[in-house]
Formats: structure tokens, sequence, C-alpha cells
């Protein structure tokens, strides 16, 4: 990486601090907007839900004290990087999340990557052969993939690879007692990955494919495929060299764009297959206003969103080289 | 002279939503070895389309060679399998397009788009090719070539690109270059730069050249022999000496008056009345029939054939074949 590489690096980082805790502030108020709190619920799951018992919870966990005294508390610990103590499972916020958010990570990287590589193949190949029914099949399929609710498509894959053919498990990240060394390890993760990662990914598959494919027309028209033709390079030379790297930047820009839409759909999608990521774990924090867990899942969401948008921009200046970082 | 290129009766067409369009209809000529032919018109009379063509470059759909023969060393090129077409492209006959801005791939160094017609064309490895590019951009007059080579097309003023499209396009020592208006995007002070190295070159190389220009100045400084298109048809040709002192076809007669007014002072600017015909609707007879200053009404009936009005002189126009002013 070059020096100027790193100072944008730095300086991006650096601009990030006042977006991050931007973000931090909204999820307050709107954590807030939510009626009832922590202590209904715990004080209700308990059994003897008095007035004077919520109120005392109330007492514990902060939450009797005037709403600015409570968000300036939150901004404060927030800015030290201190997410907490969840009110209801009393473990420290970190620990909760740092057990979910590898499995989580995992998810969406693949289901991102497969996107990515199925979605870009499919759009060159359409529109490399525009208008026969090759492109026509893929445009047609990706509209319906892109048309699936994911959590039906999910169901959908279970029955059909697991109930059906039996073939993959349904559920669940590993297989327990299954695998003894590193690679069996390793290789009982992906089997279980392969469902969780196709249905979160097809939905990113078919939205890549089509928008490469217009890309890949658009670039086709442009004067320097003309050129390249005139030099007698192959037609495979020229999608896969010359046109693919110009199209590709869109297609860059809403993967980058996405990746928020993403982590919300991986929550989902965690639920349909059971896998152990961040997406349980919202799911209970919100149902339990487990406010401090809630905010602390939605800080480190934020943090990895604009991490990879920055990444995204260092993308961009090694695909373009007309972009420079400065 | 025996010819390099010889085109026969070729037409192009191309289909659209309103129907299909004569871009190019019934075009011959030929380029001896070594000779500069120019292709001249006005926008839309189909002499890029034509060029294009030499290579079966045109887009299709919607574009289509529909008929005609482009016998380049003794073969057609319109028979030409893929795997040979890609040989004669960029080996044998070479081409450099108006707008050096977009000619060139952004995102790859020109190092590399140089090298990559070495590759293919002359099997050269890298350290050959990194080496042989460099040569070829001194050939073409870039300065600092060794450090031009690892930079990318926005890094070049738009000169230096043309240059860079002409070392790509001399690397492999073709017989033919083939430049469409190599100079309209160029600055007025480049553009003789350009020209005068495709001269250069072409005399060092004994290459012939294709020139499809509307820049009649350019035409007088480096073609052999001209080619007047007007509406996809070739309306007249001769030695550009011939054209110059003598043109026969009004359309001619129009362009060489519209070019004059520069050298003329105080003079007002000549111009062709009206406009290239939309080739969806063409006039009937003479293309050019409502636009001409000499049309008579057999004219606007049926459209007069090529015929010579003098040696090596054809002229589609019944008023010059018959002699007349």
């Amino acid at each position: 990486m070059r020096g100027g590489t790193v100072r944008f690096v730095l300086r991006r980082l650096a601009q990030l601090v006042p977006v991050v805790l931007a973000i931090a502030a909204l999820n307050f108020v709107l954590a807030k907007l939510a009626p009832g709190d922590a202590a209904d619920i715990l004080a209700g799951q308990m059994g003897h839900a008095t007035l004077e018992f919520t109120e005392q919870l109330r007492r514990e966990f902060g939450l009797d004290l005037p709403i600015l005294e409570q968000f300036l508390a939150y901004m404060g610990r927030t800015a030290r990087l201190d997410l907490g103590i969840s009110l209801i499972q009393q473990q420290p916020v970190v620990e909760l999340i740092a057990d979910r958010l590898p499995a989580t990570l995992l998810l969406m990287v693949t289901a991102l990557v497969l996107a990515i590589a199925t979605g870009v193949a499919l759009g060159v190949a359409a529109a490399r052969r525009q208008g026969t029914w090759v492109d026509n099949l893929i445009s047609v399929s990706a509209l319906l993939v892109y048309a699936t609710p994911a959590f039906w498509l999910g169901l959908m894959l279970i029955v059909f690879f697991s109930i059906r053919l039996d073939l993959l498990p349904s559920g669940g990240m590993m297989q327990i007692g299954v695998a003894q060394t590193a690679i069996g390890k390793v290789l009982d993760v992906a089997r279980h990955l392969i469902l969780p990662a196709a249905t979160l990914g097809l939905f990113y598959a078919a939205v890549y494919a089509r928008l490469m494919r217009a890309s890949m027309l658009e670039v086709y028209g442009l004067d320097f495929i003309t050129t390249a033709r005139a030099k007698g390079l192959s037609e495979g030379t020229i999608a896969w060299t010359h046109a693919l790297r110009n199209a590709l930047l869109p297609v860059v820009t809403l993967a980058g764009m996405q990746v928020g839409h993403l982590l919300g759909g991986s929550v989902l999608i965690e639920t349909v297959f059971g896998w152990p990521g961040l997406g349980r774990l919202v799911f209970d924090a919100l149902v339990q206003r487990d406010l401090n867990l809630l905010l602390g899942i939605l800080f480190v969401s934020s943090v990895v969103v604009v991490l990879v948008n920055l990444a995204v921009d260092l993308v961009y200046g090694l695909l373009d080289p007309r972009i420079t970082h400065k | 002279m025996s010819a390099v290129l010889e085109v026969a009766d070729l037409a192009v067409r191309f289909r659209t939503t309103r129907g299909t369009v004569n871009a190019v209809d019934g075009l011959s000529f030929a380029i001896g070895e070594g000779e500069t032919v120019a292709l001249v018109g006005e926008s839309g009379s189909g002499k890029s389309t034509a060029a294009l063509a030499m290579l079966r470059l045109i887009a299709d759909p919607p574009g289509r060679i529909a008929s005609g023969r482009i016998l380049f060393e003794g073969r057609d090129i319109l028979g030409l399998r893929e795997e040979e077409l890609r040989e004669v492209r960029g080996g044998r006959i070479a081409m450099i397009f108006q707008d050096p801005m977009m000619a060139l791939n952004p995102v790859y160094t020109i190092e590399r788009q140089i090298g990559e017609v070495l590759a293919l064309h002359a099997g050269m490895g890298r350290e050959a090719r990194a080496k042989e590019v460099v040569e070829l951009l001194r050939l073409v007059g870039v300065p600092a070539p060794a450090e031009r080579a690892r930079q990318y097309p926005h890094n070049l003023s738009g000169g230096m690109r043309q240059r860079v499209m002409v070392a790509m396009a001399l690397a492999c020592k073709p017989k033919l270059l083939i430049a469409d208006e190599p100079t309209t995007a160029l600055d007025v002070t480049v553009q003789a730069q350009v020209l005068d190295l495709i001269q250069s070159l072409k005399d060092r190389f004994g290459m012939a050249v294709l020139l499809i220009t509307h820049d009649l100045g350019v035409v007088a400084e480096t073609a052999h022999r001209v080619i007047v298109m007007y509406a996809g048809r070739k309306v007249e040709e001769g030695t550009t000496a011939q054209i110059f002192k003598d043109p026969r076809h009004p359309y001619t007669k129009g362009l060489l008056e519209a070019a004059k007014w520069e050298e003329v002072e105080g003079a007002m600017l000549r111009e062709i009345p009206g406009a290239v015909p939309s080739p969806f609707d063409m006039p009937k007879g003479c293309a050019f029939s409502p636009r001409c200053g000499a049309v008579q009404p057999r004219c606007r009936e049926s459209a007069p054939p090529l015929a010579e009005v003098a040696p090596g002189r054809p002229v589609a126009c019944f008023v010059a074949q018959e002699g007349r002013p």
C-alpha cells in the first residue's frame, strides 16, 4: 500500500468516529420510541410484576432517570466503547456479541462472495449473448429469484436438500461430536453453511446479475471495446478483461451499499436455519426490551457497515486507476 | 500497382425499429500498395460504417454486411473464419479511431494495451513486450516513453493518446492502416503533428492507408486518391489533384466551396444548402437532388449510376456525365 492510501485510510477512519456516534444517538432514540422496557418484561417473567418490583428493577437499570440523563450516560459509555451489561442476561454485551458475531460474519461474507461471483458470471454470460435464449433464461430466472421471499426460499431448500435428498443439514452450524480434526470441523461447518448462505446470497446474486448485464452492455457500446476487437482479441478476452473490469464498478458500489441490508437479511435467515449468529440475539434483545444489548448490537453492526464501505472505496481504487485516494 | 485491398459492391444494412437502413450501398474501391486513399463525406454519409466493415467490426445486431466482397491479400475478409479474421485484425490491418479519449481502456496501462497486440500477433514474452512498447512509443514521438508506458490513458493528453493509438496500430507492421477521422477530436496544432506522424510512418513501413475524414485540408495534404461518399454511395472518385482542381459531381464542388472560405479573407461562409437526407426518408432518384444546384427533372426520377466521365474518374451524376458544367 502506498503512503497516500495509508493516509487516506487513517483520515477516513477518523471521519468515521462522528458518523458512528451519530448513528448510535439515532439508535437510542429509535429504541426508546418502542413502548415498554426491560423492567416490564423481566418482572413479568419472574411472575411477580408488582408496581414496586418493576420500579425497583427500573432503578437498578437506571431506567428511572430522566431520558436526557440516560442518553448522555449512554453516549458517554459508547464513546469509550463500553457497551455495558445486558439487562436480561446480566453479562457484558461485548461478550455476548463476540460470541455470535463471527458466525454472522461468516454467513454474510460467504453469501456476499457467492452472490457476487454468481451474479457477475451470469451477468457477463447474459450480456455476451444478448437477446438469445441464454440471456432470456438468465434474466427471467434472476427476476424470479429476486421476487421470491428469502425465508420461503430457505424453507424450500430445506425441504428439498435436507428432507427429500438428505444431502445437507437443515440447521445449526456444526454437528456435535462428529468431527474430531480441524479439517473435519471446517468441512462440517461448510456443509452447514451451504443452505443458509445460498438462501441469503441468491437474492443478491439475482440483483447483481441484472446489474452486471446492464453494466456490461453499456461498456460494450464504448469505443475501447471496438479497439480491442480491432486488435484481434478474442471475444472471451474482451469480455473477461476489457469489459469486466470497467463493468464491475456499479456492482461494487451496490454491494457496498447493501451490506447493511445483508446484515438485516442474515438475521432472518439465521432464524430459519437456526444459525447461531447475531440474529437470535437481536430478536431476543428486541422482544425483551434489552436496551443495552440491542444498542450494543446496533452499534457493532453500524461499525461493520461503515468499515465495509471504506473497504469498498479501496476496492474502487484498485479497479479504476482514475480514482486516487488522497 | 497491385491492390492491397479491393472492395466490391459492399452493402451494409442496419435493422432498426423504423425499418432497414442502407448505410453503405454498392461501394467499390481499391487501395494500392503504399497508397493513401481518402474516404470523404459529411456525417451520415456512411464512411465510418464502411471503414468498420473492412474488419467486420459492425455490431450485429443491428448492423449486417448484406453483400459484397472485401479482398485483402487475395482473401475475402467476409469469408474468413473467426480465428483467421482475428489474425488479420491488428496484425495485417490496423485501425485507429476518432476519439483517443474513448478508444483506450481507462483501467489498463499503456504498456499493457500495446503489449496485448504484441503478445497476440508476435507471440512476444513479457520482457520483450515491455522493451518493444517503449521502442514503439519512442517511434511515435512520445516523450519519456518508459515512464509513459507505465501510465494510464487519463494521464496523457489527447494528442499523446492518439500517438499511443498509432503505436498500437503499428505494433505489428500492418499492411494497411485504417484511420477513422484520426485528427477530428484533436487540437488544430496537434492535428498536423499526428498527420505528419502517420505520413512518415507510412513511408517508412510501406503501409497503405485508408483515411476516413470530412476534412478536405487533411485530404489535400495526405491522400493520393479521393473517394467522395454521399448517403451511403460513392458519388465520385479521382486522384487528389483531379478532385481538387476539377471536381465533377455537384456535391464534391459544394464540399470544396464550403472548405474554401477560410482562404478568402472577408468571404462569407459557403455551405451546401440542406442536410444529408434521413436514411428513413431517402428522396426518389439521386439522393443529392434536393440540395443540388444543377438538378434536372430526371434526377428526381432515377438515381444516376456511376460512370466514367474520364479515365479513372467515375461520377454518379447525369449532368456531369453529359459533360455539362
